[in-house]
């Protein structure tokens, strides 16, 4: 039996989450395919073919699903699915999308955002915010789970797998059947690393106080270090940062290098998302904030004063 | 157009859940109970479209014990018009949720049904999509604004990176992200008024379903703390923690 990896990809490259999927899949000691899906993907294809510990890559493109819908691409997997002991995902919002819906077409059991995979059928997730792990194992012969991509390593490069091109027929190509059409979509183009696989993070809080104090502050660090910027929930409720790069228990997991968390107070919901980070730093005027709990390195400063200063020390 | 509303029963956000002895699960005996916070928004959503004249009725609905009849009466006070609970001492899954709500759905034939996108006690984020997947029906998830037109409703998802937006022909199931909506303190009048409202009990045996755990929890743990930090006292010190203890920058 087999491993599938629903590939997750913007158009245009392969996402950092899926290298890291394919090291999640190497668990169950099985060939692994990756399944790319979308249109004019001849080169994300080629770029699945390269990764290591890939044995095929199942390719479908057709101009109809230059935006995959959940529910065209888990009836797909479900067609595909005798093949496979295991079907997986990174833990996006590509993959919540589409995955439980598979395993609901499947009668299995789903895992989220699987933290470590301690034998075929058994788990580490995180529960309540990330505040309990939790081991389960599951009952199904079919596992379906998503992975959360900062638990797993890159998988390497320099493969070179075959390519297998599905045939689109009336089997592989979107059902209008579900009454579901794509309209449109808007992407928050910020030239910054991509937030989930980002070496350095900065995020901040509701007290940078304005959209343009947010980037004011944070943005030169941001520019500094390489690194991509986060935000609490209370900053993207604000209006001073959008709401895909909210970092935490119903936002984004990252667990970069360096995380430095300014002007957070340290809410569980907000650390679930960053406490693996490697180093953390602490910047809060606050000196009873919980923050200063997970990080490494704390200071008790006026944001405005201490961030700047920060960046001008590191130049 | 009738809507439905799935709602849980679960820890509130601020409590700091503690784990038994043995090891085996949380313990959460006496913790403050509540809605899951996501799906207020669903109730709320709904709320506002009957308040708009493109709802009928809203319908709540739960699963589990009797004690989720509090999270019902909420739902009520805020203003849905009845209750559903399905009665069970099974440990429900999300699988086994969506397939006892694919019941209440074939029943109550709503137009639309809304749920929260993750409950923040398993945090699993998939009835909404397991339901859609059983009813066979479109799905919207991680919605942050939705519009009724004729026939089909119209919804804001956010995906990583931006937003995206579908139109999805009715019925269908949309999941709702915290950006929703900001949902309705409840008055104390409209929670002595939800005391009249009816909640209809079914016992999930009746449905004939097998709602089954297919999960077996072995064990939780607290994860391991990080070993404490430091406290710095000025720029000048992290900086030189960063670079020479750290070696990060």
């Amino acid at each position: 039996m087999n491993s599938l990896i629903l590939a997750e990809h913007d158009g245009h490259k392969l996402k950092p989450a899926t290298y890291r999927a394919v090291t999640a899949a190497q668990r169950w000691q099985s060939p692994v395919h990756i399944l790319v899906v979308g249109h004019s993907i001849a080169a994300i294809a080629q770029e699945a073919a390269a990764i290591h510990g890939v044995a095929r890559v199942m390719l479908l493109d057709a101009a109809a699903l230059a935006h995959p819908l959940a529910e065209d691409v888990a009836d797909l997997i479900v067609r595909l699915s005798r093949a496979y002991q295991v079907i997986l995902a990174p833990h996006t919002a590509f993959g919540k999308n589409v995955l439980p819906r598979v395993a609901a077409l499947l009668d299995v059991a789903m895992l989220s955002d699987v933290m470590t995979i301690l034998g075929p059928k058994t788990y580490v997730r995180p529960i309540y915010a990330g505040s309990v792990h939790v081991t389960v194992e599951s009952a199904d012969t079919v596992q379906v789970l998503t992975v959360r991509a900062s638990s797993f390593a890159m998988a390497a490069t320099g493969n070179g797998a075959p390519i297998v091109t599905l045939a689109i027929s009336a089997e592989t190509s979107p059902a209008t059947s579900y009454g579901v059409r794509w309209l449109g979509a808007t992407h928050n183009v910020s030239g910054r690393p991509d937030l989930v696989s980002a070496r350095v993070v900065i995020s901040g809080g509701r007290s940078l106080g304005s959209t343009a104090q947010f980037q004011a502050v944070l943005a030169p660090l941001a520019e500094k270090l390489g690194g991509a910027l986060g935000a609490t929930r209370a900053a993207v409720d604000a209006g001073f940062a959008p709401n895909d790069i909210q970092v935490g228990q119903s936002g984004v997991v990252v667990a970069p290098e360096l995380y430095i968390a300014v002007g957070i107070s340290g809410a569980v919901q907000h650390t679930a998302g960053m406490k693996d980070s490697r180093v953390i730093v602490a910047i809060n005027h606050d000196a009873d904030a919980a923050i200063f709990q997970v990080a490494d390195y704390g200071l008790v400063a006026d944001l405005f004063e201490a961030v700047p200063a920060l960046t001008e020390a590191l130049k | 157009m009738k809507i439905l509303v799935a709602v849980k029963r679960v820890v509130d956000s601020n409590v700091k859940v503690r784990i038994k002895p043995d090891g085996s699960d949380v313990d959460v005996a006496g913790a403050k109970m509540g809605i899951n916070p996501f799906d207020e928004n669903a109730v709320e959503e709904a709320l506002r479209l009957k308040e708009r004249g493109l709802a009928s009725e809203v319908v709540a609905v739960s699963l589990g014990t009797a004690a989720c009849q509090d999270v019902l009466r909420h739902a009520l006070a805020m203003g849905a018009d009845r209750a559903i609970l399905v009665e069970t001492d099974l440990q429900l899954q999300p699988l086994g949720i969506a397939k006892l709500l694919k019941a209440v759905v074939e029943r109550e034939q709503p137009g639309l049904i809304i749920l929260g996108k993750q409950a923040i006690d398993d945090d699993a984020g998939q009835t909404g999509q397991m339901l859609a997947a059983l009813l066979g029906v479109g799905q919207g998830t991680f919605i942050s604004a939705l519009e009724v037109l004729d026939g089909e409703i119209r919804v804001t998802r956010e995906i990583d990176g931006g937003t995206e937006t579908l139109a999805l022909r009715l019925p269908a199931v949309v999941t709702a992200d915290l950006r929703l909506n900001e949902p309705r303190y409840v008055k104390l009048p409209n929670l002595m008024l939800a005391k009249k409202k009816p909640i209809q009990t079914y016992n999930a045996a009746e449905f004939g379903i097998d709602a089954s755990p297919r999960l077996k929890q072995l064990n939780v743990a607290h994860p391991p703390f990080r070993k404490p930090g430091i406290m710095v006292n000025s720029v000048q010190e992290l900086v030189e923690k960063l670079r020479v203890e750290a070696k990060v920058v």
